[in-house]
């Protein structure tokens, strides 16, 4: 039948010459390979001194976002639990008290905000659930820990601190929210 | 024998024996590297400048994890089986001329443990019993996969042997001598065998390849098929040995391959030196041509992927026998020529 395409290779099955019996010219020409391989560039990234460069979509740790003023923008409404995947979040909601309009922004806030970063995959739908613009994976790598529990983050992790506000805007402007 | 001797003979072994565990160690060191650089990645660079404190750190290492041995073993073969194939990787530097003779303290000395007259198959023996330390350490285990790698062991070494031993025939025939000094001698300057002999160094080199289990032949420890082969029960200091007899015979190899074929420490315009330089000179070039030689080994387990069993055979009994044996009779034949016996 005739090819579509250019790309069918005819597979032989000759037998062997001498010279290929004798598999030193091809020994001799994998070791030259290999020998080009010893004086190549390495490819090796030496993590702690040096780091990649992540992709602007990059979706690593998670930021619980303030607003301009710095309040905390959750309101702990859990439509970020319900898109989890992974049921990696939980959170207890409180009422906002008189005299705490300056930490939270309505009425209602989250007292407590888990993320299990064990269970997590990643996926970034709490992000698009979030209608408050409150949770935002960032490009910063979840560290290694040595027990089970210290991977369940809570706010004192995941809330960015007033003097060190976390800047996703380069992410956003690549996303389809447009820029915040 | 009087006391001088004594001392210089001991301290001649202290001193091959110093080196070859040092150069074993390294190697692991180098091994890695060169796994590294031909995989275009960095190796080990973390312990010491460069990494260079590697190989110690990784003896700790050895050392500090836990001896097992398991319920249904033999215990004492199981014990004997690492320190077999130590000793044994060890004891052929015995033999090995490692330069011409120093003067020192108003004496001459050899640089060379013991001058059997017969050399070479002093080393042949020693180099078969390096087997038992692989078969005993297999068989004590009561492990189905290291009794395979000793049975894989044992079948291997003794087929690539027997082409190995004929080779040697032909280098006894040209030096007309069976003691590696004299062997040494007669190829003076850049008078080596490898250029009367190239096949035969073909063969023989192929043959150490499989006679220290090194990859292409590296079927008895093989860890896709049979998880370590015959150390796969070994744990701490008792493996750390088996890994590094490894490495020691991968030296003693080097050293009789360049010894056999490459002049041992003869080097091209010898003669313009004398005395201890020359004597300095030569222990340099034949460890320079040692070092080479590791180094192609090396280069060889990490571009040549492992051979399946049938074909190790095959390529033993069917390839390098034959052509060794063909090889033999024609330097006979040249040589009997050459004698005038026709």
């Amino acid at each position: 039948m005739e090819s579509l395409t250019n790309r069918k290779i005819v597979v032989s099955d000759k037998p062997m010459t001498f010279i290929e019996k004798l598999y030193i010219p091809a020994i001799l020409s994998g070791m030259w390979i290999t020998l080009k391989h010893m004086f190549s560039k390495r490819k090796t990234i030496k993590y702690p001194e040096e780091q990649r460069v992540f992709a602007p979509v990059y979706r690593g740790m998670h930021v619980l976002k303030r607003d301009e003023q710095g309040r905390e923008n959750c309101t702990a409404c859990g439509l970020c639990a319900v898109a989890c995947p992974a049921e990696a979040i939980t959170m207890i909601a409180a009422e906002r008290e008189k005299g705490e309009e300056h930490l939270f922004r309505e009425e209602k806030y989250a007292e407590t905000y888990e993320i299990n970063m064990l269970r997590c995959i990643f996926c970034g739908l709490c992000e698009e659930a979030c209608p408050k613009e409150a949770i935002f994976l960032t490009d910063r790598i979840v560290p290694t820990e040595y027990e089970r529990a210290d991977f369940i983050y809570g706010k004192d992790v995941l809330v960015e601190a007033l003097e060190n506000r976390i800047d996703i805007t380069k992410r956003q402007a690549t996303g389809k929210r447009g820029s915040i | 024998m009087d006391t001088g001797m004594l001392i210089e003979k001991f301290i001649l072994v202290v001193i091959i024996f110093l080196i070859s565990l040092g150069i074993a160690a390294y190697s692991t060191y180098f091994e890695r590297k060169l796994a590294a650089w031909i995989q275009d990645r960095v190796g080990p660079d973390r312990a010491g400048k460069f990494g260079l404190l590697q190989p110690i750190a990784d003896g700790v290492k050895m050392f500090f994890k836990e001896d097992f041995i398991p319920k249904n073993s033999d215990r004492w073969l199981f014990i004997m089986g690492p320190g077999i194939s130590m000793f044994t990787a060890l004891i052929t530097s015995a033999i090995i001329p490692w330069g011409p003779n120093i003067q020192a303290f108003g004496r001459t000395i050899e640089l060379q443990v013991a001058d059997f007259n017969i050399g070479i198959l002093f080393i042949f023996g020693v180099v078969s019993l390096g087997v038992y330390g692989i078969m005993i350490g297999g068989w004590a285990s009561n492990n189905k996969y290291s009794l395979f790698g000793a049975i894989r062991a044992s079948s291997q070494m003794i087929s690539y042997e027997l082409a190995m031993g004929i080779t040697l025939i032909t280098i006894i025939l040209m030096s007309g001598s069976l003691s590696l000094s004299e062997i040494v001698d007669k190829q003076h300057g850049m008078n080596w065998n490898i250029f009367y002999q190239p096949i035969a160094f073909i063969i023989f080199f192929v043959c150490s390849l499989a006679e220290t289990n090194r990859a292409p032949f590296d079927l008895p420890e093989c860890e896709s098929e049979l998880i370590g082969g015959y150390h796969t029960e070994y744990s701490s200091m008792k493996l750390g040995l088996f890994l590094f007899s490894e490495y020691v015979s991968m030296f003693i190899s080097a050293a009789v391959i360049s010894i056999l074929f490459f002049g041992g420490y003869n080097f091209p315009g010898m003669d313009n030196f004398s005395g201890n330089t020359l004597a300095l000179l030569c222990v340099l070039a034949f460890f320079a041509k040692i070092f080479m030689f590791i180094f192609i080994f090396m280069w060889i387990r990490w571009t040549i992927p492992r051979f399946r069993f049938d074909q190790l055979m095959h390529l033993g009994w069917k390839t390098l026998i034959p052509l060794s044996i063909i090889n033999m009779l024609v330097t006979g034949i040249v040589i009997a020529f050459y004698q005038g016996w026709f």
